[in-house]
């Protein structure tokens, strides 16, 4: 089958089983987005760690104590394990003076032995029943069937609306747990609440990808759907959109290839998404950021340029004579390619013209070359006038500041001192 | 003699686990130790494949790079992406263990390799690995002798560079005023703590090697006050571990590396109740 066929046929879900895998991938794969963005807002993003770790645990309890593995049963003995080792968690780090990120290590180690011991106790005990219980560990999104899928559904039913209903709560309690405190919300009950609805996806979710893997299902999508906005509910909806997304592709590659695993794909398609928006996200990205700083960085080179031929001019009072660049250079030690591309710059948006001598100023570029000058010296008396400071420390902070203030705190800057017409140097500042 | 080589084996991992976690729990950095043990998979994987086998040497290097790519990743998105560190370790190993596993699985057939020894391991093997010399002479389990070196290694470097690390784990901005690389000795202590796991992984699994690494020292740490006496002690609980869990496993028939982290557990929380210094229960408390 080409990639083509195989494409047509996975998604036409003509096959039964295609459809319970993806349905439940889907499914796990929203629900676990929708509670790992609360965890990820509240800086709790290894939680989901703890609680897949210890989920074993709980699973050999219940077939020890039930004898069956009924998924209920299953599901039960995990969320009370899952739950408990959050809670323990909690017990290290209030107790002891041990920090959070070792307890988390402690506990999630430590659970996930003694489900370990048990397991293969269980396994040695001869007891054929017991065959299955390790999907816990590694997953088995590949063989989901309808059973998994009609009770995924329920959880994320359930888990929907759940967090709808308690939009407002949750919100509050990740982003200001002490407001909500002050106001009068129950926030212990509803960090409760939300630590359920964390156990109850992580329970769920470990049953298709396994435990390692289970972290990435809830906090993968959230911090990559948080390079995108800052507005809570987009960020929601777009976390489980990526959850979504990845899991169908994570079904998708293991039908066109069928000796691949689910779960890893799922996880490393949703890291792709991330990596991409780490990267590439607008605004909030590496490559964004970097650009913001090219920028920010040659419009203090250009406005430096434009002071130095304003102070050039100061002696003579022949501002608008074309200048060489070693005149500007005189001025002030610039890197002399940066200064080349400066002043094309500068040409192109009509600060100046290029003459066969060398550099002059248009009647823009005097005014802003002017009021740099001015802001620099403004800056410098108000430190000196206002802050006290001796007048050989001021240069360095008017270098930043000059590039930074705006009008409305230049004209209040004059006010308060008074319209002054010269600096802590004694040199004038223009008007 | 079974008992004796597996003890001895799990001691030492312990004592060489111990001593380093020691350094990551007080630089609060146990996390990215448990990070690491995950994420080396695609490390071992490379290596497996290239040299074609069970390359000890290849594996300690491969894993080595793949733990200080680990590092440099969530330092690296930490710094420039703004993110939170939390959820940037998790990103991160989880996306490193699952291009392991896709790798493991994509080249199933030269790679020798699955997915339940690299999680638990299975300690119980390790007398039955033995190394023989060219003469046909029996020198012992392999393993023995990989993690005895590993543990000399550290002690060596613990015992060269201790005020190194001492001081760049309790006070950075004063290390770096005196001279010493914070950079370089966090780099130096994340790549010995890769070439550990890498080591005790075949023996006691990923999960192991995290309980090994965390919680002995952080029941030392409940103990005493003194750094030096935290080393000793994490090592001393290591081998209790040891011991206690072999006969544990043995006694329900089970896992020694799960036993291993249960009985460490059990220490923890004993240490956690009755610890003369940092102990829970009041009348341990110290008097005002």
């Amino acid at each position: 089958m080409n990639l083509v066929e195989s494409f047509a046929s996975f998604f036409s879900f003509a096959d039964v089983n295609v459809r319970y895998v993806t349905l439940g991938s889907v499914l796990l794969g929203m629900s676990s987005a929708l509670v790992g963005v609360f965890a990820f807002l509240r800086k709790k993003s290894l939680v989901g760690d703890v609680v897949a770790h210890s989920v074993l645990l709980g699973v050999c309890l219940a077939f020890i104590i039930s004898g069956t593995k009924h998924p209920l049963a299953l599901t039960l003995g995990a969320s009370i394990t899952g739950w408990l080792s959050m809670y323990c968690v909690d017990l290290v780090k209030n107790y002891t003076p041990i920090k959070e990120d070792t307890a988390i290590g402690l506990v999630l180690s430590v659970f996930f032995g003694i489900g370990i011991l048990l397991l293969t106790s269980i396994q040695h005990s001869g007891n054929a029943a017991q065959a299955g219980l390790d999907n816990f560990i590694f997953g088995k999104a590949a063989a989901l069937v309808g059973s998994d899928v009609y009770f995924f559904a329920l959880i994320a039913v359930g888990l929907m609306l759940s967090v709808a209903f308690f939009f407002k709560e949750f919100t509050l309690i990740s982003f200001d747990t002490n407001f909500a405190k002050a106001i009068g919300f129950p926030v212990r009950r509803l960090e409760l609440l939300l630590t359920t609805l964390t156990v109850l996806a992580v329970v769920t979710g470990i049953q298709a990808v396994g435990v390692v893997l289970m972290a990435a299902m809830l906090i993968t999508p959230a911090a990559t759907a948080r390079f995108w906005t800052d507005n809570l509910k987009i960020m929601l909806f777009l976390a489980m959109g990526i959850g979504a997304l990845a899991s169908v592709s994570g079904a998708f590659v293991s039908f066109a290839q069928p000796n691949m695993p689910t779960g890893p794909w799922i996880v490393l398609i949703a890291s792709f998404f991330a990596l991409s928006s780490f990267l590439f996200a607008p605004r909030k990205g590496i490559l964004a950021k970097m650009f913001i700083q090219i920028r920010n960085k040659r419009q203090f080179a250009d406005e430096n340029v434009l002071k130095s031929l304003y102070q050039l001019g100061e002696n003579g009072k022949d501002f608008l004579c074309e200048r060489t660049m070693r005149e500007i250079l005189g001025r002030r030690d610039f890197d002399t390619k940066a200064l080349k591309s400066s002043l094309q710059r500068l040409c192109r948006q009509g600060y100046l013209k290029k003459t066969s001598e060398g550099w002059q100023f248009t009647t823009e570029g005097f005014e802003k070359g002017k009021r740099i000058t001015k802001l620099h010296r403004l800056w410098e008396l108000y430190l000196t006038e206002i802050l006290r400071l001796a007048p050989d420390h001021v240069h360095d902070d008017a270098e930043t500041m000059e590039h930074i203030i705006t009008p409305e705190l230049e004209k209040r800057l004059e006010e308060r001192l008074k319209f002054p017409t010269v600096d802590p140097h004694n040199t004038e500042i223009p008007k | 003699m079974d008992a004796f080589w597996t003890i001895l084996a799990a001691s030492l991992t312990a004592v060489s686990c111990g001593l380093l976690g020691c350094y990551l729990v007080l630089r609060k950095m146990a996390m990215v130790g448990d990070a690491i043990s995950h994420s080396i998979l695609p490390g071992i994987f490379f290596a497996f494949w290239l040299s074609g086998g069970r390359n000890t040497l290849a594996m300690l290097i491969g894993a080595g790079l793949l733990g200080l790519l680990t590092t440099f990743l969530i330092e690296f998105f930490h710094k420039k992406a703004q993110i939170q560190s939390d959820a940037v370790i998790g990103i991160t190993f989880t996306s490193l263990f699952a291009l392991g596993v896709v790798l493991i699985t994509a080249f199933a057939e030269q790679v020798d390799l699955d997915q339940d020894c690299v999680l638990y391991g299975e300690i119980a093997y390790v007398p039955l690995d033995l190394w023989l010399s060219e003469s046909g002479l029996n020198l012992g389990p392999r393993v023995v002798w990989i993690m005895g070196s590993i543990l000399v290694l550290i002690v060596l470097g613990i015992g060269i560079a201790y005020k190194e690390l001492f001081l760049t784990t309790f006070d950075p901005p004063f290390a770096a005023a005196l001279g010493f690389s914070v950079t370089l000795w966090h780099y130096v202590l994340m790549g010995a703590v890769s070439l550990t796991t890498v080591a005790a992984f075949e023996s006691v699994g990923a999960i192991l090697v995290v309980a090994l690494m965390i919680v002995p020292p952080a029941t030392a740490y409940l103990l005493t006050f003194d750094f030096r006496r935290m080393l000793f002690l994490s090592a001393f609980i290591g081998v209790m571990v040891s011991f206690s869990g072999y006969y544990l496993a043995k006694w329900l028939d089970g896992s020694i590396a799960g036993a291993m982290a249960t009985m460490s557990g059990l220490f923890f929380v004993l240490a956690m109740l009755f610890s003369p210094i940092r102990g829970v229960l009041p009348i341990f408390k110290p008097k005002e």
